[in-house]
């Protein structure tokens, strides 16, 4: 599985073999290779543990589309939208992207100094027909998700508990925690190295 | 048994950016260091982080724990070639300073002095944010981290060529760029698994 599975940052970056960034990316093998086990680790793990396949992929198709990521949504949601049997989730999750977009980060910081920086933003929650259509525990981990990408510094033991309440385990909310906060770093290699690629070609042009 | 969050009791908790050791405290409970199988200290890579909460927890996926803790060792001590380690702590303590995450800026703003000698210049950072004016090559390594930590990411040709006009090649750029992505995974984690503690007297 690992070796017939492409280079996700590569492929999505339009990174192609021989090219300026081919070579930058080639002098971090290691920082390369272990973001892509990330990637295994996190969409194709060896034990599923207790978060499903169908859940890892609907969730990170979720948080690329509040990065406004066109490409990698469709990376991530395809293969939902390539079976039958969980096909009805894109459109669900398009609706839910649709009413959740933000700019961030923004949120409250402890009373204190800092609170003239605290910035009011959306607080999300799953639309009434997102909710019936995907669930107690789905809902839950976009509305956390949501948390994490616009307003970590708003995160809270009692986010957490919303979570333990919709049916999450403790090791499936690492889990979690790991996938969206993944996928917001993938998201920023991708979208910084493609622009790094666009000027070295422009330079070379 | 029922899994439950952790509501730790915390005095004088911590309210400001800060170069000083703070702690960090979990809100969902780490394994135990007794109950660490194989697998689990493969994740841990490090023997000693089986003393840090934090990793007991991250640990009871030892799978990502274990990619995850390599790619961030590779982007921030692999300094052979490449942008020098005191940059990369800069953008780590910019993207932290923006999420707003003042466990992970404490640790990384003493990184960055270290290395860079620069202490005060780092403390303006953390005091005054991210729009202090600290010279062309920080400044220019200061936005390039923000524009990449917001949602969506605003980074754009400008901040490239503003590094490049500061004097940071290729290579150099895409380790802003990965600095700065690291920590919005990094962030995330800290700030949504636990809170900072006040220094340990």
């Amino acid at each position: 599985m690992t070796t017939s599975t492409p280079d996700i940052i590569d492929l999505l970056a339009g990174i192609k073999p021989g090219s300026s960034l081919d070579r930058i990316r080639t002098q971090r093998p290691e920082t390369r290779e272990q973001a892509q086990k990330s990637y295994l680790a996190l969409f194709v793990p060896d034990t599923i543990g207790d978060v499903s396949l169908v859940e890892r992929q609907a969730i990170a198709s979720f948080v690329a589309g509040l990065h406004r990521q066109p490409d990698i949504f469709e990376f991530y949601v395809n293969p939902l939208g390539d079976s039958e049997e969980n096909r009805w989730l894109v459109e669900v999750l398009k609706a839910e992207i649709g009413a959740a977009q933000a700019v961030g980060p923004y949120g409250q910081y402890p009373a204190g100094p800092l609170s003239v920086e605290n910035a009011q933003g959306l607080i999300y929650q799953v639309s009434k027909a997102g909710h019936e259509a995907l669930g107690e525990k789905l809902a839950a981990a976009l509305e956390h998700a949501h948390l994490l990408v616009f307003r970590p510094r708003d995160a809270s033991s009692k986010a957490l508990q919303a979570l333990l309440d919709a049916g999450w385990t403790t090791d499936g909310i690492v889990t979690l925690s790991q996938l969206v906060s993944f996928v917001a770093f993938q998201i920023r290699v991708i979208a910084g190295l493609s622009l790094l690629a666009a000027s070295a070609r422009r330079a070379a042009a | 048994m029922t899994d439950h969050i952790i509501t730790p009791a915390i005095e004088n908790r911590p309210v400001a950016f800060t170069q000083a050791e703070i702690g960090w405290t979990p809100w969902l409970k780490p394994l135990a260091e007794d109950d660490l199988t194989e697998a689990h200290l493969a994740g841990l890579v490090e023997a000693s982080r089986a003393k840090s909460p934090y990793f007991r927890l991250l640990v009871r996926d030892p799978q990502v724990l274990e990619a995850r803790t390599k790619t961030d060792k590779d982007i921030f001590y692999n300094t052979r070639t490449g942008l020098p380690r005191a940059e990369r702590e800069l953008a780590a303590t910019a993207a932290s300073r923006s999420n707003g995450c003042i466990f992970c800026a404490s640790v990384h703003s003493r990184f960055a002095a270290h290395h860079s000698k620069r202490g005060d210049d780092v403390q303006k950072l953390l005091d005054e944010g991210v729009e202090v004016d600290l010279g062309d090559r920080w400044n220019a390594i200061i936005a390039a981290s923000v524009a990449l930590t917001a949602t969506p990411p605003t980074l754009g040709d400008e901040h490239i060529e503003r590094l490049s006009a500061a004097g940071l090649d290729e290579l150099e750029i895409a380790d802003v760029i990965h600095g700065a992505a690291f920590f919005n995974w990094a962030n995330r984690l800290m700030l949504s698994l636990g809170e900072p503690t006040p220094t340990v007297q």
